[in-house]
């Protein structure tokens, strides 16, 4: 397995507001790298929908809970780990949902698997609840 | 996030400008429903909107809904790249109708 290499950290409590800020810090990390605009936004958005979910349903609205969010490279993809260390997420329940039903709702799953090439919850470090790690090949 | 209302003519013109995720969607989804208690068309300008996230999306589509349910066309201005971006992701596009300016909505339902 090609070499990790840590591109940026932010902790913070999984309180909405951090949301902003864990975008920039992907933004930021991002281009760095020189990666294009499209690429930018578009892994900012799916790594936003991941946070907003931990928040939302991992830790259903308890803001002292802790979230660690990872920019990675590994060889020629980037990888965004998030943990954090609410009660371990039931997988069955996350699912896309069929786009032609017009509703609210439903939709961030969507999205980060259109934009994601891989997703996977990995083994937690010891006292973590969940560790999501998505995968996108870099931009050549 | 911000937002403003105001009225011209027959439309009801809520502008939203900077960056709608979710922390701030649950204004816009209250925006967005006051906008149609004024009991006519509402048109969303998003000319000032930077990003958006699935939230900020679903308080779009329950607007259009309940504009559906009252009768009332529910159309969205000035759609800028990043937003259009999103809602081709969510297959959205096709959806809401998109105009560029208020006399280009107003002719269309007309």
């Amino acid at each position: 397995m090609a070499e990790t290499q840590q591109l940026a950290e932010f902790r913070f409590p999984a309180r909405t507001d951090r949301l902003r800020p864990a975008r920039e810090v992907v933004r930021d990390a991002l281009q760095a790298l020189g990666c294009g605009r499209e690429y930018i936004d578009h892994t900012v958005l799916a790594v936003d929908e991941a946070t907003s979910n931990v928040i939302r349903h991992a830790y259903a609205g308890d803001e002292t809970g802790e979230v660690i969010l990872q920019v990675l490279r590994r060889g020629d993809a980037l990888v965004i780990r998030l943990i954090d260390f609410a009660p371990p997420v039931d997988l069955t329940t996350i699912k896309p949902r069929d786009l032609d039903d017009v509703r609210p709702g439903g939709l961030g799953t969507h999205i980060i698997r259109e934009i994601m090439d891989k997703l996977e919850f990995v083994k937690p470090p010891r006292g973590a609840g969940n560790v999501l790690e998505m995968t996108r090949k870099l931009e050549a | 996030m911000e937002s403003q209302t105001h009225k011209e003519g027959s439309n009801t013109i809520l502008t939203l400008s900077g960056e709608i995720d979710f922390h701030v969607s649950p204004k816009v989804r209250e925006a967005v429903l006051a906008g149609l208690d004024e009991g006519q068309n509402l048109l969303v300008d998003l000319s000032g909107v930077s990003y958006i996230d699935s939230s900020g999306i679903a308080s779009l589509v329950e607007g259009f809904q309940h504009a559906k349910g009252k009768s009332l066309s529910f159309a969205l201005l000035g759609v800028r790249d990043g937003v259009m971006s999103v809602l081709k992701l969510t297959r959205l596009d096709k959806v809401f109708p998109m105009f560029d300016s208020v006399e280009a909505a107003t002719a269309a339902n007309k």
